[in-house]
């Protein structure tokens, strides 16, 4: 029987909006998978596409983006630009091959605890079934480990 | 029309209006064209313009050997001039040191040399030709959509497999002006720099997203990559994507904001839970 399959989702949120509608849902004590791994940013505009694109070279199996609601932003504007940038950039990862199921964005206010728990139980449900990202995983080179054992041959024990 | 462009630039030259005049001339072998940098107003019929024209001068004119010859006349057909627009845009020109001679080439079939340069100050050609500036080369990209997730991920891996990251796309493009690019950025090091697919999709998608909103179609960057990677077929993605959503075409004038600095506050968010 094969172990759950427990998804990598990196979670880019903005600090004034959705962190604190994260940390709403968690004094409010709502449950929701463990799955995510949050990144707080001081706004949504500071977000990189190259984040995203490490993110998925690190083993993500899916990138999840969410911050203030329009016209909310701490920065007035921030959000704004950011929406801009992801409505192009997904665009072009989805040309490139990449299933946009695994790229989700919201927004979520401070006071909308309930919509963070309820978008990560939903978000967590659906990668699971997508399963792990086998397509960008097949391009990630593996990462050195631990050399468990030196293999003997004749020529090594004729040194000593 | 390639006898007043001559006439012209020895005009230029000889009142000193201009201390180089940046052209195509016949090239050292192959009988393919070269650029050159005149200086004798007695070279001027080293000047040519034809079908062969296809790279953009445009990359020149931020050149420190060029700019350290002073004022300049560059020859710019249709897709160097909307080049030029986006460095003026992008403060990168000082449009006092530049003149611009504008040239069109009836029998191309191509907006690339047929057009009317939307920027120039002496016009060697027909004016008000602006027909599809982009709709035509757009088509390209409708095999790639009609694909699934799958195919398309299969098509561009068979391709980034084989970046050398020689960097030629970026040496060539006359957009890529940033003085440190990204991924020569060490500390830390965002996109891997070997030859493994990783780095190599990293290096051509985040190279064609920096050059969203700027990005001319000019197609130098598939003309110099080496492993002919069809590089065109991505930025042309996106500035397709650029049109359709915010309206916008690139390189048509020096003042319209680039799509990516500005927003309009009903921008769609249909993608967006």
């Amino acid at each position: 029987m094969a172990e759950e399959f427990k998804p990598k989702i990196i979670t880019f949120v903005c600090n004034w909006c959705t962190y604190a509608g994260a940390d709403l849902a968690g004094t409010s004590r709502m449950e929701y998978p463990a799955q995510i791994r949050m990144i707080k940013f001081p706004c949504t505009g500071r977000i990189d596409p190259e984040m995203v694109i490490k993110a998925f070279e690190q083993g993500a199996d899916a990138v999840w983006i969410s911050g203030c609601h329009p016209g909310d932003c701490h920065y007035n504007t921030g959000n704004y630009y950011a929406r801009r940038r992801w409505a192009i950039f997904r665009k072009e990862l989805e040309f490139i091959g990449i299933d946009l199921r695994r790229l989700k964005f919201t927004w979520i206010s401070a006071a909308e605890g309930r919509k963070f728990a309820d978008v990560v139980e939903e978000f967590v449900g659906e990668i699971v079934k997508l399963g792990p990202f086998e397509s960008y995983r097949s391009i990630i080179p593996p990462k050195p480990g631990p050399i468990e054992e030196v293999a003997v041959t004749a020529d090594t024990e004729k040194d000593s | 029309m390639i006898e007043e462009l001559r006439k012209k630039a020895g005009e230029l030259l000889s009142s000193g209006e201009v201390n180089v005049v940046l052209g195509y001339g016949e090239g050292p072998s192959n009988g393919r064209v070269t650029a050159v940098a005149i200086t004798d107003a007695a070279d001027v019929d080293k000047l040519v313009f034809d079908e062969r024209c296809d790279n953009n001068l445009a990359l020149y004119l931020k050149k420190p050997e060029i700019v350290s010859l002073g004022k300049i006349a560059i020859v710019a057909k249709a897709a160097d001039s909307r080049a030029i627009n986006v460095l003026l845009l992008e403060n990168q020109l000082i449009r006092e040191n530049i003149i611009i001679l504008g040239v069109t080439l009836d029998e191309s079939e191509s907006w690339r040399k047929k057009n009317t340069p939307p920027i120039h100050d002496h016009l060697f050609g027909k004016d008000g030709v602006t027909g599809e500036w982009e709709e035509v080369d757009f088509q390209k990209t409708e095999e790639l959509e009609g694909m699934s997730d799958s195919e398309r991920w299969a098509f561009w891996q068979k391709h980034f497999e084989r970046c050398i990251k020689c960097y030629a796309c970026r040496q060539v493009c006359p957009i890529c002006t940033c003085t440190q690019c990204i991924t020569d950025k060490n500390q830390p090091q965002w996109i891997d720099t070997s030859t493994h697919e990783m780095g190599n999709l990293h290096w051509n998608v985040t190279r064609a997203f920096h050059l969203a909103g700027r990005c001319v179609q000019c197609g130098e960057c598939t003309r110099a990559c080496p492993m002919e990677i069809p590089l065109e077929l991505l930025n042309l993605k996106i500035a397709k994507e650029i049109k359709e959503q915010f309206d916008f075409t690139v390189g048509m004038n020096a003042e319209d904001a680039p799509p990516l600095a500005t927003y309009k506050e009903d921008d769609d968010q249909s993608f967006i839970g």
